[in-house]
């Protein structure tokens, strides 16, 4: 059984598939900030590994939130969040990096540092995790390349449009085949011709075993690609089918 | 070298070379100062420890008759301190160089010839049985012999300059010390400043799963080449100084002042300095960046 074939009446997360391995889960999970209101207060859903989702809602439904928890940089006031097998609400400090370091987010409004090139960029995650400058040579490059950004190596980040300054947040975010992508409104910069390129490039990624979680409020966009849908609304989150059809590959482009 | 931070242009650091140079400067002209006072006393003490001085009165009176008196009263001294254990030599200054002796003060002349001048007696202690000569005895010996003369002991002034040369060296590595402590409260600031500047950069590195290590190596490894700007830069203002005040010092004559100067172990002993400072600065901010990461949520 696939996410895709089940419905909002379904509730999946509770159909513990034998052989699936979840990689995000959360269960029950709450969250506010400081002494606020409840941006969510009991929210349950797992990402199966390979799994594509995109997750929706308005603008404050709590959609970088959600991401935010994935990785970590927030921790659930209630509930638990378990990623990779391993129940980390409140898990210490050093063992973040580990876990990180199988993601890869793409921030809404990139971060990227702006003194560094777009190649240095792009190493980061590489470099952090000891590789070595021979290979980060060999495969920066490359990806950038792919990108299309192979004559920008060199650009730092404030010399960039904002459609190339995301195409670097997305090279940094797969350079190093995560297990699980976040991106946090991957296409927001863009116009719809490269929007759907980037969504072609995560679901290349998606096919080479990466789970991908994608928020966005672009409906339009979602409807064009064949994966269900988290909705969050009113601080509850639902769960809906694929509307669309698997598509034809894109054009080249 | 290449770092994820931007730390070469915080301003908040910019200043830590000057401040470990001045830092270095001082600690290497307290160093050098305590240094080249060890070697004087050093010297003092081999040339002294080994002998003492006996002074006897002259026979008051001018003429030929007050002058062998005074012959008899040394001839008499001398006897008295040879039979005393230990001694290897005693010799009694002629004339002539008890008149070279205060010549610088009161020149020569007439007036010097007449002039009723202590007589000294140098006595030398045999090797090894320095520190078996009880003072005390040969005096008392040297009253027997002739009560008017006194034995100068020079063990005792000097123990005296030892301990304040001790004292002045304990100063020099206090001054070293507080040195030492301000260097690293200078750099504990601009470690600070620059992570709080660079805090964003810093979650970004932390999101891509940087270890705390890893960020904290930045700032050591920048803080390490700022310390050895700075201590070097200190270290090279440092020896016109020193070379000035040697100069000073050699000017003066007439071995008034041993000749104060640093031997080349000392210099590499105060090289240490502005390298120490650079290993301080160091690992100062490692364990800042490490503390204050550790606080992060």
């Amino acid at each position: 059984m696939t996410p895709a074939m089940r419905d909002d009446t379904d509730p999946w997360w509770d159909h513990d598939d034998p052989g699936v391995e979840t990689v995000v889960r959360f269960d029950h999970v709450g969250l506010r900030y400081d002494l606020g209101p409840e941006v969510f207060r009991d929210i349950t859903f797992a990402l199966p590994t390979g799994s594509f989702h995109f997750l929706t809602g308005g603008s404050g439904a709590g959609k970088s939130s959600v991401l935010g928890l994935c990785y970590l940089a927030l921790r659930p006031t209630r509930g638990a969040v378990t990623l990779f097998g391993h129940e980390v609400t409140r898990a210490p400090r050093s063992v973040l990096p580990r876990l990180r370091r199988r993601m890869g987010v793409v921030f809404q409004d990139f971060r990227l540092i702006n003194h560094l090139s777009a190649m240095d960029n792009v190493a980061l995650p590489l470099r952090v995790a000891g590789v070595g400058e021979g290979a980060i040579r060999r495969h920066v490059p490359e990806l950038l390349a792919w990108v299309g950004l192979a004559d920008h190596l060199d650009a730092r980040p404030p010399t960039l449009s904002g459609g190339q300054k995301q195409r670097v947040a997305i090279a940094r975010a797969v350079i190093n085949r995560p297990d699980l992508l976040l991106a946090d409104e991957p296409t927001g910069n863009v116009d719809d011709r490269i929007a759907m390129r980037l969504l072609h490039l995560f679901e290349e990624l998606n096919k080479m075993g990466t789970t991908v979680l994608i928020a966005t409020h672009n409906e339009q966009l979602v409807g064009r690609f064949p994966y269900p849908r988290l909705h969050l609304e009113d601080g509850r989150l639902t769960w809906h089918a694929p509307e669309a059809a698997p598509l034809a590959p894109p054009p080249a482009g | 070298m290449r770092t994820d931070l931007p730390l070469a242009r915080d301003r908040a650091a910019v200043l830590v070379p000057v401040l470990v140079g001045i830092m270095v400067f001082l600690a290497v002209l307290a160093g050098a100062g305590a240094l080249a006072l060890d070697n004087v006393l050093d010297r003092w003490k081999r040339d002294v420890s080994g002998s003492l001085t006996a002074q006897v009165p002259p026979v008051p009176g001018i003429g030929e008759a007050a002058r062998a008196a005074t012959d008899d009263r040394v001839a008499r001294a001398v006897a008295a301190l040879r039979a005393q254990p230990g001694v290897a030599a005693v010799r009694a200054l002629d004339r002539g160089e008890l008149t070279a002796l205060v010549e610088p003060w009161i020149g020569s002349g007439a007036l010097l010839q007449d002039l009723p001048m202590p007589r000294l007696i140098d006595i030398t202690l045999r090797p090894g049985a320095v520190d078996r000569v009880d003072p005390a005895a040969m005096a008392a010996a040297l009253r027997a012999a002739v009560p008017e003369a006194t034995l100068d002991e020079h063990r005792l002034w000097l123990a005296r300059l030892m301990d304040l040369g001790e004292a002045i060296g304990g100063l020099a590595l206090a001054v070293v010390l507080v040195v030492g402590a301000a260097t690293a409260v200078a750099v504990v600031h601009a470690t600070r400043a620059g992570l709080a500047v660079h805090r964003p950069v810093i979650e970004i590195l932390h999101m891509i799963g940087a270890q705390d290590e890893y960020i904290a190596r930045q700032f050591a490894g920048h803080a390490l080449l700022q310390g050895l700007k700075g201590g070097l830069g200190g270290f090279m203002l440092a020896i016109p100084a020193l070379a000035g005040v040697g100069l000073l010092a050699d000017r003066i004559e007439g071995g008034l002042v041993p000749r104060v100067g640093l031997s080349p172990l000392d210099w590499a002993v105060l090289m240490l300095l502005p390298l120490g400072a650079a290993a301080l600065a160091m690992l100062t901010a490692r364990l800042t960046v490490l503390h204050t990461l550790a606080r992060m949520p």
